[in-house]
């Protein structure tokens, strides 16, 4: 997030889009429910008729994936009325004329055919941005994991840049981080492009400044994706490590990654139970779990706060730290004689330059967000402040809509969508073993509209056999009309219904993001 | 740093005198924020300071001059030149009645500390004030809706002293407006819309009502499982292990088992705030299905469990050897988003100091 969570009670107005913020980031939520109450306006754009949804002034139920369009639209509508801010776009910004050039065509009526919404909704989106001040800008996944979820970032962005709604109390552009720690698993350099904090991985300084550090020569080039590795798994790749992902459940396109992960010649896993992943390992370790062991933790708003040991770890239980510095010893690996976490987060610090500031004992009140250069730094709780980092102008990203990997079609009519519920969480190894969970959320269910319902001749509580161009599942009906006329919604979060057999249809050209969020289906009762 | 003229008269400028001392305080503060900050011990029921002061249970009342009764501090604004006296002989026996009558219609004072972070203040008031008496040995209150079956909160209207505390954190704290107070006196309920279970209304099971009920009478089910359990209840401050909201928590542990969750209340992201998730979903980390010892795939093409240093050397020789035979770059490595920066950390140079590569990647796109 560009601003810190307590800013998200301050907004004029806010713009949430592909976030079912209630339910995934239920306590981020409550903030929002306070700004409004003070008078915030809210606009919010998702398919279905979440509980946020219900609370806005204004919901766009747009097809899925046809967000670059809206925003494209609602950035017509702001220069069209010139709800732009032009000091900010002069002082602050780059590639702003090819923009506004770039703009015309995209009128709210060209818009309405894309997205299926009314053009004077969005019409009013844009009036209702473009005017906030300020207008703070909320995602989740629903942006992201789509073949264009880049374009849809850079969307957003192209917005805030227009508006000058960066750096400023209750603005900015605010992804919601899904899991506990993704924000430090990148923070920390697991990712194939950056060194830990984010130093590129392709800048020669730092392939050279890591090369030292780790008494080896490191590639001065990124690495391939997970995805990439998954392809490749069998071909060029022929060992894994994998630390507490259940990547055959949570991960697109199941089959293709259970016989990927069963192709390896090796394969070790740490997790906190024997998951489907770690069954084809051959060798598992157990790591401990929440509560069990010290360590840091890095929220969505950069904040760095400190986990603390309450009770022994279960059973012979490890911290994951210190299961890869022992194999990594005994592959004669050098520089992993640690003691504690605190040893291998202060090495975090020591060569992250935005962690520079920071050390085990700074953090252990959890005041600090990144990034903190020195230890002089009070932290950095609201990013762009004045200028962005080193100077650097905002770029306005031309971008043109483009229709999703798969479409719908007579073979498979219905548009599914995926997402998670506010009881449960991913695949189910925690909270399904969690006691009384299962008293409010039993088993997964297919949301269907009443009129697709009928349709179809699906009846609320029977049985359906959904299938996509990769596979068939079957999944109870649950007949609402949360989800709109022909798009029908699932979560991934139950075993028995493995949605991930169908998704995947296509992936983000550069991150790629597998295109979970879209997915042409055919539904027919079972 | 020199205080200028100025500055030093702004700020001075309103005081009052409380228990005969001269205090400063700032425009639209309450006669119980300024005693609060002087440490006077103004007894609070229905006080809870997340929340609008709402001003019904009096124990926070407070001499004022120049008026005839006592006001209620907690929705009482200071005003220039205010003369207060929080403890006075009068107050103190007015106190002690109201708690009279309170214990007086309640079944239980004591309850277990497990019910919620705020379920000792009626006991604590009740023993500060030798409160104890029975003497409105009268009708009981209000009525337990303790067949709910939902597994989380225990709703125990026997208890109840009308505070309204529950009612309000929902209301103003979570926006759900789940529930709602029927009756008044005796006959108090806390009710749902509809007057059913609480999984048949709005309530999200954020479990907030239970951590702000003085009395336990909304309670923590879950952790009150563990009441009986022997042992002290510890405290240890982390951090809720599901979303990137990252919510502060104290954990709650009785010997070597975990027993429940409470919201740090100055937890900087959340405030006091959790949901369901961080409330109730924790015991997963003590689930008999938890990985015990380390395996290893025998020749019978089943995992066996082992001791260490057979997983850990098997591990480590199964990459030398794909090194070997395939080069540095066959091998990959896939971090987890839900682990902690340092498995994060030795993960990413497990594949670089190990085999220079940057094949690293994490789970986000999952
Ligand atoms: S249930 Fe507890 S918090 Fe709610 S009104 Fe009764 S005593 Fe107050
Ligand atoms: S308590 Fe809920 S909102 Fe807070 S971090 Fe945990 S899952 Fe997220
Ligand atoms: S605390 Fe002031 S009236 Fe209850």
């Amino acid at each position: 997030m560009s601003n810190p969570l307590k800013d998200m009670e301050k907004p004029d107005v806010i713009f949430a889009i592909g976030t079912n913020m209630t339910e995934c980031h239920p306590v981020a939520a409550t903030r929002l429910k306070k700004a409004l109450t003070q008078g915030a306006t809210m606009v919010v754009v998702d398919p279905r008729k979440t509980r946020l949804a219900k609370m806005a002034h204004l919901h766009l139920p747009i097809r899925l994936g046809s967000d670059v369009a809206l925003l494209l639209a609602m950035a017509h509508v702001i220069q069209r009325e010139e709800l732009y801010d032009l000091e900010f776009i002069a002082d602050r910004t780059t590639g702003g004329k090819a923009f506004v050039e770039h703009l015309k065509p995209f009128t709210p009526e060209w818009a309405a055919e894309i997205c299926e919404v009314p053009a004077e909704d969005i019409e009013q989106a844009g009036l209702i941005y473009g005017r906030g001040a300020p207008s703070a800008i909320y995602y989740t996944l629903g942006i992201t994991e789509h073949i264009c979820g880049v374009d849809n970032v850079q969307s957003l962005c192209n917005l805030a840049l227009m508006t000058g709604n960066l750096g400023l109390e209750g603005g900015g552009i605010n992804p919601m981080r899904g899991q506990n720690n993704i924000q430090g698993a990148g923070d920390c350099g697991a990712v194939p492009a950056n060194f830990p904090g984010f130093q590129p991985c392709d800048n020669p300084e730092f392939a050279e400044k890591f090369s030292k550090l780790y008494q080896r020569e490191i590639d001065a080039e990124r690495g391939i994706t997970k995805v990439t590795a998954l392809n490749e798994s069998g071909k060029s790749i022929h060992a894994m490590l994998i630390d507490g992902e259940n990547t055959v459940v949570t991960d697109p396109d199941k089959n293709h990654c259970e016989h990927a992960l069963k192709s390896l010649e090796h394969l070790v896993v740490i997790d906190l139970f024997l998951t489907e992943t770690a069954e084809l390992a051959d060798v598992v370790f157990p790591a401990t779990a929440f509560g069990e062991t010290d360590g840091v933790q890095a929220n969505t708003e950069r904040r760095v706060q400190r986990l603390r040991q309450a009770v022994p770890p279960v059973g012979e239980a490890k911290p994951d730290w210190w299961i890869i510095s022992e194999i990594s010893k005994r592959m004669g690996t050098p520089g992993f004689e640690y003691d504690s976490a605190k040893d291998v987060f202060n090495e975090l610090c020591s060569v992250s330059p935005i962690y520079a500031g920071l050390d085990w004992d700074r953090i252990e009140h959890g005041e600090y967000h990144w990034p903190v250069p020195d230890k002089d730094h009070p932290g950095t709780p609201r990013l762009h402040e004045g200028e962005f980092k080193g100077g650097m102008k905002g770029v306005f990203k031309i971008i043109n809509y483009r229709d999703p990997a798969e479409v719908i079609s007579d073979d498979f009519p219905l548009w599914l969508t995926t997402g998670r519920r506010l009881q449960a969480y991913h695949s189910r190894t925690q909270t399904g073993r969690s006691a009384g969970i299962e008293y409010l959320l039993s088993e997964e269910s297919l949301e269907v509209h009443p009129d697709d319902a009928e349709e179809l001749g699906l009846v609320h509580g029977g049985m359906a056999k959904m299938s996509s161009a990769r596979g068939e599942i079957e999944v109870p009906v649950k007949v609402t009309d949360m989800s709109p006329k022909g798009t029908v919604f699932t979560s991934f979060s139950f075993a028995n219904v493995p949605v991930n057999i169908l998704t995947g249809g296509g992936y983000d050209p550069v991150t790629q993001t597998a295109e979970l969020k879209v997915c042409p289906v055919k539904v027919v009762p079972a | 740093m020199t205080v200028s003229p100025e500055h030093y008269t702004e700020v001075n400028q309103l005081t009052m005198t409380l228990d005969g001392e001269p205090v400063s305080f700032t425009e639209g503060e309450t006669i119980y924020e300024v005693a609060e900050r002087h440490r006077r011990e103004v007894p609070t029921l229905c006080y809870d300071e997340r929340l609008e002061a709402f001003g019904a249970c009096r124990l926070c009342v407070v001499e004022v001059e120049g008026i005839r009764n006592p006001v209620a501090s907690c929705t009482t604004k200071a005003t220039d030149g205010m003369v207060v006296k929080t403890q006075t002989e009068g107050i103190e026996k007015h106190r002690k009645t109201l708690l009279e009558m309170v214990v007086s219609e309640n079944r239980n004072v004591d309850v277990d500390e497990l019910s919620g972070y705020s379920s000792q203040e009626m006991t604590n008031l009740v023993d500060r004030y030798q409160a104890r008496t029975g003497r409105f040995q009268g009708k009981k209150s209000g009525k337990s809706n303790t067949d709910d079956k939902n597994p989380f909160i225990l709703r125990d209207y026997d208890n109840c002293i009308s505070c309204y505390r529950c009612v309000r954190v929902c209301a103003e704290r979570e926006g759900d407006y789940a529930i709602n107070v029927m009756n008044r006196g005796f006959h108090t309920q806390i009710i749902t819309e509809f007057n059913n279970d609480l999984r048949d209304s709005d309530c999200t099971f954020c479990g907030q009502c239970v951590q702000t009920c003085p009395t336990g009478a909304l309670g923590d089910k879950k952790a009150l499982r563990d009441a009986d359990t022997p042992g002290e209840v510890k405290k240890t401050r982390s951090v809720c292990p599901y979303c990137g909201v990252g919510c502060a928590v104290d954990l709650l542990s009785k010997g070597d088992k975990i027993v429940g969750v409470q919201p740090a209340m100055d937890g900087p992201a959340n405030e006091g705030a959790l949901c369901i998730k961080g409330q109730f979903a924790f015991d997963f980390i003590q689930n008999a299905d938890r990985l015990k010892k380390p395996m290893v795939r025998r020749d019978d093409g089943q995992l066996h469990e082992c001791e260490w240093d057979e997983a850990l050397d098997r591990a480590a020789e199964g990459f030398k050897k794909v090194r070997e035979k395939h080069g540095r770059h066959s091998v990959y490595g896939i971090a987890s988003g839900r682990a902690p920066h340092e498995a994060a950390y030795t993960m990413q140079k497990f594949m670089r100091a190990g085999f220079g590569t940057n094949y690293i990647d994490n789970c986000s796109r999952a």
